[in-house]
């Protein structure tokens, strides 16, 4: 198919690809401009109709091919879909998209009959892939599977299948990040284009200053989306504002968190968004040089960036004389190795520079000195992905949206014990019950809700009774929490906290840089301090009790030193996962560290196994799985297990057909 | 200016300058781990932490800027608390062997420790177990006891332009080492010994060459002539509380030979002898066509460096060996047959500024019939240690004249000490040896101080001879790339590897201050200024050491005993 940029209208239209006017991209889209003529607008409106899929010619079937749905089987249902096409002849256009962020409905695939609405299949494995499609094809889909259809005026709807605005996962969301991830192909700079894409960077080329940028997005209100939430047009302004021959623009891309992934998701689905926002945020501080710094276990998403980054600079997005504007724009993508402490800016940019990710103290700040050198802004790639439709849009529109400090919507990675996983964009001020219980549907099997942990290593845990809180920058800091990148994991009643503490500062010391003494030797120290309280008496020798109530007294108060003292954003709230347990949690504290109890039933090596006499038969199951040979007894008799020796795995649990084992 | 106010004072402060240079101009002293001055702050250590009003964190004094109207607390109780913190966790995995630790009484930890009143284990936890690393002729690294600072691995780099060690690893795995995590002695450590000198622990050594020293003196079939470098005598006296550039080489003389030594010559003596092999190497090179610049070849860690970065400048070297070698050489080869010792019973033992040296005397090329001219290097801060074990008051002691032949030297030698001494001593000798006349004026200002590199135009014969002379090797790399990229202005580079030269070498006492260094260079200029024998070819024992033994300068005994060759290092760099 000829692209949006190479129609010929008439033999008046002297557009050509290499030939790049300032309005090149109005002219394609809503054009012509540089002529009259009304076929040769609708020459155009047809072909933009075409690629928004508004009236397609045959059947298209989408497949979302993330990283996400790759894990849950899309590829061999990618190759089930191409041998049915085969097998049965089907004219069918085949299109692999991203993530639509229902996590847990994948492998999704959609199915566009001409005439009627896309309808999405959720949990497509390769072997139902005939069943599905054959019905979908014949006009009876599958309706238990169908997990909603895309509605829009003029098309005749399934009946029986629910709009997929109304679905639970989807209705209370406001997608305008992921507006088009799970719905346009990535690889089609054409898709993007003709769903309004890079007409913000066009117009802010043409019709905007640099200054007047920066100015929008300052007033829009968004701030940053990838943890210490600072105003982002306030960052462009002190960037626009230093005078080098030399600035650079990076998008931080090294997502770190774990259980975030709204940045891969929206780099596999909609690349086109980030590079015009990265795009106009250069333009916006004056670099002609901007970087995206993104992690190499991020081969897909490197991949269509890559692919993006070569459409958008043959369609002279990037480059030199962009849209004959005067600007250059020259984006590379570097790698980095994986370590979380270079999603931290300072040691982003040293990465960068060929040297150890190590941060350094600021000031200086990098707007005045910061890659080479030299003026540097740094944005993750969330942020960016909002400053297009902030730019076009304008910034009451984004404004008016949020609480009173933290404008526009948030992508959350909710994950955990909860009924529907996935990835959430809600408007900020959404409650936390609103994404746990109304979007992700509350906790499953009727499990207790327990707390839920907010912004991954560098954050905190808010628990149940708090949940009516609204989400925002500064609400969430007075819980304990960060917004950080966005991660949301649910915690039931079989979670136990002082294990969760322990999970994350045993993440934390592993990936502490190594450069600054309180982050270096405070986390591991409180490592260590939780690991004792977590460890079963029997494991205990010498004076380590003693040193167990030691610890915790040393607890909070080494964790205001390394907050107050270290180097980076890491140290500074490496402890915040403990510190904000413990204030919610103590008495689970108390009851590790006095009673020597676990409740959640998690930290193995603190149960107490022992078999009820009375309903043993001496069957000598138990005995024979006990991996530590902690179980005693003679056959048809009731057998004991020696407490010493057991190392509390459960497996004589399991075992026992009896149910005699208890366990407290 | 502006003013900020500390600890309810207000005092003057220079915009743009941080926290902490603003403090210690005021006499407020608060501690650092990992300060190095005149380099960028890392920030590594937080050990300088203060309080600022309206600040929710403590701030890093060493590299946050003041602000006009700040209000700064030094030592508030969370100030004090986290550095008293931050001390106890680096004790918390720090083996507990201070006493037998060789910086036991000069650690930094130590002393942080003890002021901060830290009295109790409250943070116990295992390191990660870790070799000490023994393979280096020169230096010594035992990173158990390392902190982490992240000093040595500046200064290597920032200064010396090396970078043979960085940091490995993460989190609390995180230690220094070198490429592939080797040992040092097959890594780019071209063995200066700077990053010994701002190890605030006992982390990092020299090699120990006492016990060696001490087996000869005690045996009684060995003659132990010992030489020591021209500038140890100006920095030996601060080990023993003394003013910082007290010239003490007499009563050093007599220590030496209290302690057992047979014979005390000064290697000032063999720095003439280098000045008559250089010069004449340089004049040679100049009237004949040889090649150029002609570089110095004194300082071993320079050579290392020169034969592990820059092997193409390696026929720039000069040929000569340094003055210790020189000096080994001639003990060995002219006064031990004079004396009817032989050779084989003699141990040569050197006192030198530098760890490189140690290397230096290892070197292959430094034997000859697989016997090395020098058998054994002390730094100045190993003979510190010997005087101290032998109980000598060095304060009551009265001084003694150096030994016959090889004690007498000229001040040009004696200047070799600072960095542009030696250039200042050839072109001394160069002069003369061109015009046969003595320059009008000796001294040559524009090659003395501490500028990384110095140049000058000076006119011998009527022909103006281009001199360069750079300190610290980071300085050495921009004069040698300018020589890559094409520079032809130059007849003659002195490179001292440490910056200020030997004063400031890898073998001297820690922890010193530019004031400091800058006395010790001041004393050798003195006595130069002071000394009736100026010129290293009017040294009436060198002159006699040729007629006696080597002939000629460059013929072929001396060329022999007193020239070398170098090799091109294939090391990861």
């Amino acid at each position: 198919m000829e692209g949006l940029l190479d129609i010929r209208c008439c033999d008046k239209c002297w557009h050509r690809r290499e030939r790049f006017c300032p309005e090149s991209l109005e002219c394609a889209t809503t054009g012509p401009l540089c002529h009259e003529g009304r076929e040769c607008g609708e020459i155009r409106s047809r072909a933009i109709s075409s690629l928004r899929r508004e009236s397609p010619m045959r059947p298209v079937i989408f497949v979302g091919t993330g990283t996400c749905g790759l894990g849950a089987g899309a590829g061999k249902t990618l190759e089930a879909i191409g041998r049915w096409r085969e097998s049965t002849g089907r004219d069918a256009e085949l299109i692999e998209v991203g993530c639509v962020g229902a996590c847990y409905l994948e492998p999704i695939v959609d199915v566009l009959i001409p005439g009627r609405p896309r309808l999405s299949f959720s949990s497509v494995s390769a072997d139902r892939v005939g069943t599905l499609l054959d019905g979908a094809f014949s006009g009876s889909p599958s309706k238990d599977d169908a997990i909603g259809q895309y509605m829009s005026q003029g098309l005749v709807p399934w009946e029986g299948v629910q709009d997929i605005a109304e679905h639970p996962f989807f209705s209370r969301q406001k997608r305008w990040v992921l507006a088009n991830c799970g719905i346009i192909d990535p690889s089609s700079i054409d898709e993007y284009i003709a769903n309004g894409g890079y007409r913000a960077y066009s117009m802010a080329l043409r019709t905007r200053t640099p200054a007047e940028v920066c100015d929008i997005v300052e007033r829009s209100g968004l701030r940053g989306r990838g943890g210490g939430g600072f105003p982002t047009g306030r960052k462009w302004k002190l960037a626009l504002a230093q005078s080098s021959d030399t600035k650079y623009m990076i998008c931080n891309a090294d997502e770190g968190d774990p259980g975030a992934f709204m940045d891969r998701a929206v780099i596999e689905g909609d690349p086109h968004r980030l590079i015009e926002g990265l795009a106009i945020a250069s333009y916006a501080i004056g670099a002609s040089h901007a970087y995206v710094y993104i992690r190499a276990e991020y081969p897909l998403a490197i991949r269509r960036l890559r692919e993006a980054m070569d459409a958008a600079r043959e369609h002279g997005l990037i480059g030199r004389n962009i849209l004959d504007s005067g600007i250059d724009l020259d984006i590379v993508v570097k790698m980095g190795a994986g370590a979380f402490v270079c999603g931290e800016e300072t040691a982003l940019m040293h990465s960068i520079e060929g040297r150890r990710g190590m941060p350094r103290p600021r000031p200086p700040y990098p707007a005045v000195s910061g890659l080479f050198g030299r003026p540097t802004a740094i944005n993750n790639v969330e942020t960016l992905a909002n400053v297009p439709d902030i730019v076009r849009n304008g910034a009451e529109w984004f404004s008016s949206l949020g609480t009173a400090g933290s404008k526009g919507t948030k992508v959350f990675a909710l994950s955990g014990k909860v009924l529907r996983t996935g990835l959430v964009e809600v408007a900020m001020g959404t409650t936390l019950n609103e994404i746990i219980n109304e979007i992700g549907g509350g906790t499953p099997d009727g499990k207790a809700f327990k707390a839920v942990q907010i912004g991954g290593p560098s954050g905190g845990c808010i628990p149940a009774g708090h949940l009516d809180i609204q989400i925002d920058y500064e609400s969430l800091k007075s819980f304990g929490a960060i917004m950080g990148s966005g991660g949301l994991v649910v915690m039931d009643e079989d979670n136990c906290m002082v294990d969760v503490a322990r999970f994350f500062m045993d993440f934390i010391q592993r990936e502490s840089c190594g450069k600054c003494i309180p982050c270096r030797e405070g986390t591991k120290r409180m490592l260590e301090i939780l690991n004792a309280i977590t460890t079963g008496r029997r494991e205990e020798k010498g004076s380590q009790a003693l040193e167990r109530f030691q610890g915790v007294m040393q607890l909070e108060q080494l964790g205001e030193v390394i907050r107050s003292t270290s180097l980076c954003g890491l140290g500074q709230t490496a402890p915040n996962p403990v510190l904000s347990t413990l204030r919610w949690f103590r008495d689970e504290y108390e009851a590790h560290v006095f009673d020597r109890k676990c409740k959640a039933g998690v930290c193995q090596s603190l149960l107490l196994y022992s078999i009820d006499p009375e309903k043993c038969r001496g069957c000598t199951l138990c005995a024979k799985k006990c991996p530590a040979g902690a179980i005693l007894g003679t056959p048809k008799a009731p057998h004991h297990i020696v407490p010493e020796r057991c190392v509390g795995c459960g497996t004589c649990r399991e075992a026992c057909p009896f149910a005699a084992i208890t366990v407290e | 200016m502006i003013n900020i106010t500390v600890n309810d004072r207000q005092i003057e402060a220079r915009e743009g300058e941080t926290i902490l240079s603003a403090l210690r101009r005021e006499g407020i002293s608060v501690p650092t781990l990992c300060f190095v001055e005149g380099l960028q702050p890392s920030g590594a250590c937080r050990m300088c932490v203060v309080e600022i009003e309206g600040q929710n964190r403590l701030v890093p004094s060493c590299s946050f800027p003041v602000e006009p109207g700040m209000r700064i607390r030094t030592h508030s109780s969370s100030a004090i608390a986290a550095r008293k913190t931050i001390i106890e966790l680096l004790l918390a995995s720090h083996p507990d062997d201070c006493l037998y630790c060789v910086r036991n009484g000069g650690c930094d930890l130590q002393l942080l420790a003890q002021d901060l009143g830290v009295r109790q284990r409250r943070y116990r936890g295992a390191g990660t177990p870790q070799n000490m690393d023994l393979s280096s002729p020169a230096i010594v690294r035992e990173p158990s006891k390392c902190i982490l600072c992240g000093k040595c691995v500046r200064v290597c780099e920032e200064i010396q332009g090396v970078s043979a060690i960085d940091f490995i690893g993460r989190g609390s795995r995180a230690r220094i080492g070198t490429a592939f995590d080797e040992g040092l002695n097959v890594s780019s450590c071209i063995n200066c010994g700077q990053c010994i000198k701002v190890c605030p622990t006992g982390a990092l050594s020299e090699r120990s060459s006492i016990a060696a020293v001490l087996d000869a003196i005690n045996d009684p079939g060995k003659t132990v002539v010992v030489q020591h470098a021209p500038s140890i005598s100006v920095t030996i006296a601060e080990e023993f509380g003394m003013k910082p550039g007290s010239d003490i080489a007499d009563i050093m003389t007599a220590a030496l030979r209290r302690m057992g030594f047979d014979r005390v010559f000064d290697t000032a003596f063999s720095a003439d002898l280098t000045i008559m092999e250089e010069a004449g190497e340089l004049v040679s090179r100049i009237r004949n066509g040889g090649r150029l610049p002609l570089m110095t070849s004194c300082s071993p860690a320079w050579i290392k460096f020169v034969e592990t970065f820059y092997p193409s400048l390696i026929g720039n070297l000069s040929t000569c060996k340094s003055p210790q070698q020189m000096m080994g050489a001639v003990v060995k080869g002219c006064w031990a047959p004079r004396e009817g010792i032989s050779p084989d019973d003699v141990f040569s033992v050197s006192i030198m500024p530098c760890t490189a040296k140690k290397f230096e005397a290892e070197r292959p090329e430094m034997s000859r019939d697989g016997k090395a001219d020098i058998d054994a290097v002390l730094t100045t801060r190993e003979l510190a240690q010997m005087i101290r074990m032998f109980g000598l008051d060095l304060a009551n002691m009265k001084g003694e004249p150096a030994d016959t032949p090889f004690g007498e030297r000229s001040s040009a030698g004696k200047i070799f000490g600072a960095s542009g001494g030696v250039m200042e001593a050839a072109v001394r000798t160069a002069h003369f040896m061109i015009t046969g006349k003595e320059m009008d004026n000796l001294r040559i200002p524009a090659l003395r101080g501490f500028d990384g590199i110095k140049e000058a135009s000076i006119e011998v014969g009527g022909v103006g001879i281009g001199v360069a002379v750079a300190s610290g090797l980071g300085n050495a790399r921009k004069l040698l790339d300018s020589l890559v990229a094409g520079r032809t202005d130059l007849h003659f580079i002195e490179i001292m590897s440490c910056p200020g030269g030997c004063i400031a070498g890898g073998g001297q006492p820690t922890g010193t201050s530019p004031e400091v260094l800058k006395a010790r260079m001041q004393a050798l200029y003195n006595i130069d200024r002071d000394s009736a024998l100026r010129t290293s070819h009017s040294n009436p024992s060198v002159r006699r050491l040729y007629e006696e033994c080597l002939g000629e300068p460059g013929d072929h005994k001396a060329h022999e005993l007193l020239h070398t060759s170098y090799v091109a290092r294939d090391v990861p760099r």
